[in-house]
């Protein structure tokens, strides 16, 4: 075995001085860390901002669901035919949006679909103000992620100019609510208009009220 | 039942009928007018088509009560003398094979040509697509809707 020649008696003089230095150094940071008043906790603290930030996106979720189930997103498309069944298919004999939303000439919407529901199964749903969004504010869900149909919701550019007092009332439409009442053969939306009314004014809420602090603000 | 006055092709009709009847039923079964056919009762496929007030509504969904106080027109009343421009082109056409779907489809071309007198083939695709015919005369509905339009500008439907 080869020897270290360099080895004397300072090199261990030395060797003892590190450890003995280094069990010093523990020595005082444990006592330290154990007599320290605020000892650093995990606890992670949101702003008032952040906690609505996380309602708000909760809310949207059941908002979300709701819309895109075809007992809302049938009547609002992607084009201008409306879409029909469970399925989502484009709905039989192909009926156009018209400028109105209440369909073309000899194929409006009223023409079959009656103020009240049709008995029997699969026949027309009905309600007196049956119609597509109109032409000029297509209102469209089919398609849209979340975060595009959140921006066009609360868009008064898009939404036919509904402020937050406009969009709330608009949870009781009498259309929203045919939504809860298809007729046979037909399934509900995910959750219950009132579990929905609920997610839906705390979205609106929320979203409506941190814009206008951000704009009270100046923040972008 | 109740007692019910429709007015149907200008003339008013007392009938005891349902309230929640189908229009249909009163036309033909109560009124007496069969030229309105019943084709699938579900709104699907236009052969019961008439006028409510000037809509094509499809009268084996549409209930008794929405059509009082309103004007009812069958295929019947269309015209006195069968001289209505899409009647006539119809009949120079020979648009019908069977014919059982004809008197929907005239009806819903008078509501075409009434609110676009001068209907292109998507217009004419847009208007009777909701009309069905098994016999397929379909080339013949539009030929025939093309020159009831140019029957219309020479001779305008009064009223």
């Amino acid at each position: 075995m080869k020897q270290d020649l360099n080895k004397g008696p300072g090199y261990f003089l030395t060797r003892k001085a590190a450890m003995l230095l280094s069990l010093m150094i523990f020595i005082i940071s444990v006592a330290a860390s154990t007599f320290r008043k605020n000892p650093p906790t995990k606890e992670i603290r949101l702003n008032l901002a952040e906690r609505d930030s996380i309602e708000s996106v909760k809310a949207f979720e059941t908002v979300y669901k709701t819309l895109m189930s075809p007992r809302c997103m049938n009547c609002h498309p992607a084009g201008d035919v409306p879409l029909q069944g469970d399925d989502s298919h484009l709905h039989a004999m192909g009926p156009k949006r018209g400028v109105d939303g209440k369909g073309v000439f000899a194929m409006k919407c009223a023409n079959c679909h009656q103020d009240t529901n049709t008995p029997g199964l699969h026949t027309p749903p009905g309600n007196p103000e049956w119609h597509l969004p109109p032409a000029a504010m297509r209102m469209v869900f089919q398609g849209k992620s979340p975060h595009e149909l959140a921006r066009q919701l609360v868009d008064k550019k898009q939404n036919g100019n509904k402020d937050m007092k406009k969009l709330i009332e608009h949870a009781d439409d009498g259309l929203v609510l045919a939504g809860w009442n298809p007729g046979e053969g037909r399934t509900l939306p995910p959750v219950s208009h009132a579990e929905f009314k609920k997610a839906w004014i705390t979205w609106i809420q929320k979203v409506l009220m941190r814009r206008k602090n951000s704009f009270n603000l100046n923040l972008p | 039942m109740a007692k019910i006055t429709l007015n149907i092709n200008k003339k008013d009709y007392q009938l005891e009928a349902d309230p929640q009847m189908p229009l249909l039923w009163a036309i033909r079964d109560l009124a007496g007018l069969k030229g309105t056919k019943y084709g699938c009762g579900v709104a699907q496929c236009g052969a019961c088509v008439v006028h409510l007030d000037g809509e094509a509504v499809r009268s084996c969904v549409t209930k008794v009560s929405r059509a009082t106080g309103k004007k009812v027109v069958t295929i019947e009343g269309l015209s006195e003398t069968n001289s209505h421009p899409v009647q006539k082109a119809w009949q120079e056409v020979d648009v019908p094979q069977c014919g059982y779907c004809h008197s929907g489809q005239i009806m819903s071309a008078a509501v075409l040509l009434r609110e676009k007198p001068n209907p292109t083939d998507q217009d004419i695709d847009d208007a009777m697509a909701g009309n069905i015919c098994r016999c397929g005369t379909y080339l013949r509905i539009r030929e025939a809707i093309h020159k009831a339009a140019e029957m219309q500008k020479k001779a305008p439907v009064k009223g």
